[in-house]
Parts: C-alpha cells; sequence; structure tokens
C-alpha cells in the first residue's frame, strides 16, 4: 500500500517502487474515484476533515460500517448532513470504498 | 506485511487494479511521507486535522528527537499560541482560589522538574488489527520517548486549593473544532491521577520549548497512561466534585469493562464500557524488518526498545525458532521507569535459512505481552508478541 495520500498516479496504476515518496503536506491534490456523490462527498467531509480518512479506513469498512460512521458524523459530530444527502454520500462510499467483506 | 497479504486477498483485483494506492496500510517502506512546519517527514496517515507517525528508523535512538515525534490532533482548528499572552486558568467547584497563570509565572513560580516518558497513542498499531477497525490507521509510531520538563500538576492545582471533595480534574486545550456541534476535545482524569507527582504541566520536550505540532507552550504529560489525555495547547484546568460528562470521556477512547489490565478509572466506568487508561506491557524492534536477509557469517544484533504503565521492564524474551525457545535480551540503560527501555540480542547467522523472530517483554507489574490480540471495537492495546521474519544467505 502507498499510504494515504492518493494521487491521481496512484489510481491509475501502481506497480511503482516500493520507496516511499516525500510530499510537502497538502502538496499533492487528494483525489477520490469518480463516480456518483464523490463532488457531495467531498464536500460535506472537507468541512472539518482532509478526505485521506476515507481511503484510509477503507480496509476497515464496508456498508454498514460507511453508514455508522455517516450517522456518527452527522449526531456526534453535527454534520451538515439531510437524510437525502446521507444516501448518496453512504452510495457512493460503499461502491467505491468498502474493503472489509 | 500480514495486513497486506489479508487485503490483497479478501479485495481480489478489484482494489489491486483500480485503487490499491487508496488503502492505506501500516507496513514500513510502503508509507506516504509527508511534512509538517518544523517537522520532518513522518508518515501521513490524514493531513487535516494532522495525524503523523513517526518511521520506524527514527524510533531506534533513546530519546525520539522532536522533529520526528508523532503528531496527533482530533480536531482541525489548531491556533499557534504566542506564549506571551497565553494564559492558564484554574477553577471549577472543587478550587478554593482559582487562578489565571502566565506562562512566566508557570516558569518562575514553581519548582521545575523533568523526567522521561513514553507518549503513546491510544490507536498505536490499529492498523495491524485483525479484524481491521475504524480509526486512523497507525502503524508502530504514533509513539515516542522523550525528556519532558515543566511544574507539576500537583503544585499548581495546591496553590489552587485543591478541595478534598475533588473527584475529576477537567483538561481543555486551544485546539477548537471546525462545527459548533462537534465536541471539543477536553478529557478528565481522576483526583488521585492528577495529584501524582509524576503528572505534570510540561513546558519542554528533549531540553527545547513544545513544539506546535506536540502542545506548546503547555502540555500535560501522564506517565504511564496513554496520548489521549496528554492534552496539547493547555488553556483550563477545572476540579470538580462530580464525574466530567464530555464525548472524549464518556463516549470515546472506551474499552470493554474488565477486558484488560490497569487502573480502573472508577468514576468514568460502566458495566459495560471503561476508559482507556494505563499503558500494557509492549515492545517493538527496531533494528530490522520482516524480509531483510543476513549475511552468512556476518554479525548481526537484534535491538529495539520495550515500555510498560511505569512499573519497570523486567526483562525482554527473545526467540528466533518460532516461539519455541526463548533466551532474555540484554537490557540497555534505565532511563527511568516511565521510558522505554533499550534490548538486545547477537543473532546467530552461522548457517543459512529463514530466522523466524518473536519478542516479548515482561513488566515489573507482572504481566507479559500476550500472544493473541484482544479484539475491542475501537483498536485499542495492540500489545501482542511481535514476530519478524528474517533469512540468513
Amino acid at each position: 500500500m502507498k499510504g494515504a495520500l492518493i494521487t491521481a498516479a496512484l489510481l491509475v496504476g501502481l506497480s511503482a517502487a516500493a520507496a516511499p515518496r516525500i510530499a510537502a503536506a497538502a502538496e499533492e491534490p487528494l483525489v477520490l474515484a469518480d463516480g456518483p456523490g464523490r463532488d457531495l462527498t467531498i464536500g460535506r467531509c472537507i468541512i472539518c476533515h482532509s478526505v485521506e480518512y476515507i481511503p484510509g479506513n477503507a480496509p476497515a469498512m464496508n456498508r454498514s460500517g460507511w453508514q455508522k460512521s455517516i450517522q456518527k458524523m452527522k449526531e456526534r459530530f453535527g454534520a451538515p448532513i439531510t437524510d437525502e444527502e446521507s444516501k448518496q454520500i453512504l452510495d457512493y462510499l460503499d461502491a467505491h470504498y468498502s474493503g472489509k467483506s | 506485511m500480514r495486513r497486506r497479504e489479508l487485503l490483497l486477498g479478501a479485495a481480489g483485483g478489484w482494489f489491486a487494479g483500480r485503487a490499491l494506492g487508496a488503502l492505506a496500510a501500516a507496513g514500513e517502506g510502503q508509507d506516504v511521507l509527508g511534512t509538517l512546519a518544523g517537522k520532518r517527514p513522518l508518515i501521513q496517515r490524514a493531513l487535516r486535522p494532522p495525524n503523523f507517525e513517526t518511521p520506524l528508523r527514527d524510533l531506534a535512538a533513546a530519546f525520539t528527537a522532536n522533529e520526528v515525534f508523532f503528531v496527533r490532533y482530533h480536531l482541525a482548528v489548531i491556533p499557534r499560541i504566542d506564549p506571551a499572552s497565553w494564559r492558564l486558568t484554574v477553577g471549577g467547584s472543587s478550587v478554593g482560589a482559582a487562578l489565571t497563570l502566565s506562562l512566566r509565572e508557570l516558569q518562575h513560580d514553581f519548582e521545575r522538574v523533568e523526567l522521561a516518558a513514553v507518549n503513546q497513542c491510544s490507536g498505536n498499531r490499529r492498523g495491524l488489527f485483525t479484524p481491521r477497525v475504524p480509526g486512523v490507521q497507525w502503524g508502530n509510531g504514533a509513539m515516542g520517548n522523550a525528556l519532558w520538563s515543566g511544574v507539576r500538576l500537583r503544585d499548581v492545582l495546591r496553590r489552587a486549593r485543591i478541595a478534598p471533595d475533588a473527584l475529576e480534574v477537567v483538561f481543555n486545550g486551544a485546539d477548537t473544532p471546525v462545527l459548533p456541534g462537534t465536541p471539543d476535545f477536553v478529557k478528565s482524569l481522576p483526583a488521585e491521577r492528577a495529584l501524582d507527582e509524576n503528572t505534570l504541566i510540561a513546558l519542554a520536550m528533549n531540553g527545547r520549548p513544545l513544539p506546535h505540532w506536540n502542545g506548546a507552550p503547555a502540555r500535560l504529560v501522564v506517565p504511564g497512561w496513554t496520548g489521549t489525555y496528554w492534552v496539547k495547547h493547555l488553556t483550563d484546568i477545572r476540579v470538580e466534585p462530580q464525574a466530567f460528562e464530555g464525548f472524549w470521556m464518556k463516549a470515546a477512547y472506551r474499552l470493554p469493562t474488565g477486558a484488560f489490565p490497569g487502573y480502573r478509572f472508577a468514576s468514568q466506568e460502566t458495566k459495560e464500557t471503561t476508559p482507556i487508561t494505563e499503558i500494557l506491557v509492549n515492545s517493538l524492534i527496531t533494528s530490522h524488518v520482516s524480509g531483510e536477509r543476513l549475511r552468512r557469517g556476518a554479525a548481526a544484533a537484534l535491538a529495539g526498545k520495550a515500555w510498560d504503565n511505569g512499573a519497570g521492564i523486567e526483562g525482554v524474551e527473545v526467540s528466533t525458532d518460532g516461539r519455541v525457545s526463548w533466551r532474555d535480551a540484554a537490557l540497555g540503560k534505565d532511563l527511568g521507569r516511565y521510558a522505554w527501555r533499550e534490548f538486545r540480542m547477537p543473532l546467530d547467522t552461522s548457517s543459512v535459512g529463514a530466522v523466524n523472530v518473536a519478542v516479548r517483554a515482561r513488566s515489573r507489574n507482572g504481566t507479559r505481552q500476550p500472544d493473541t490480540l484482544t479484539v475491542n471495537p475501537a483498536g485499542y492495546h495492540d500489545n501482542i508478541v511481535q514476530t519478524v521474519m528474517l533469512e540468513v544467505v
């Protein structure tokens, strides 16, 4: 695994070297997978945190895990996400970042 | 490496082909490094709020340098504090004389003390958990050992005339949430732990003022307890006769009651869950990682660190035959009971083949590192015996 900072290059293909890449923090763009709900997901999540948390947690997540996570963000942390938006965000996260069976 | 194999096995070609890089794992040498102002490159788990861990090679020194010490925040609004205008307030229902202290007063009006201690994040090694659990996917580096200097919290509480009915002492720092609905990061300690002579308000780390990312200008140091209690950018202390009800005590940083050894934070405990408190006995091999090859006949030594809740490391055993037989490693200099202790063991390289190395530390508190993980929802307390697979060629 290359770590949490994702770049377009990494998403395309990455048989590349195992040597760690060094980046000045915030220097490289964070890119999430294309798909319906992507912009909404980024827009809501980055209010409080960078989106690395999403791929970073993917190995530990499935649909139910993402559902709990979105609920926690809304109910415990006060994230401004409507019910309709929750569903779109859940579908997006589950489609692209559910790494746990 | 176990995680990577597991992941590839479970996720198959989909992730490998499309978004392998998206899946952060805790394997050394495969991580993205990032830099924060004033820090050298660290393993970047998240940029905002910043969560950066120390690379393994930087954990080999006796004291972990300020420039590579791990960084862990929950909240994204982290002000840079002007030391001249910073104030620490001490109040609450269980003090007789509320105080407001400047940095200068803290530095000059109280006895200066220093102490070496491991600061370890509660979630250190969460990324190594099987099964995987959500949260920052830390590897081994959400920890470090430093020489902390400052004043005793006890002396400050006594100056404020802490009352006999004090039950908990509550700590807030200058970092705040982005949204008004997000709970501020506020932690409490049992009064008896706050009054322990080793609980400090630290102003310096390894002989220099605290780095911004490690809590400048003042942070709590609670030796032997996990990092969640070591509140950074400390601004406000309240002493109360009842249990603090905040989210970060009542809902976060909790373990199943009775699942682990360690101090019981009685006023915060329920039948189901209890706050994480003391660090469990643990060790880390810093000299080698799995997959390394040793040249036949060449001198080689295994080295690393062992630490616990402050009882002190009694011994560190090393096995090189897949946990069949164990021998005591040599221990390095004692830096203080809350610091880690170096261990060292020559490796036999006289014949070629696989060397399955395992290390287990035991504490003077009577505990020893276990072979199996006690799974818990938040992924805390991974102190299982560590293995590295080497090969003599």
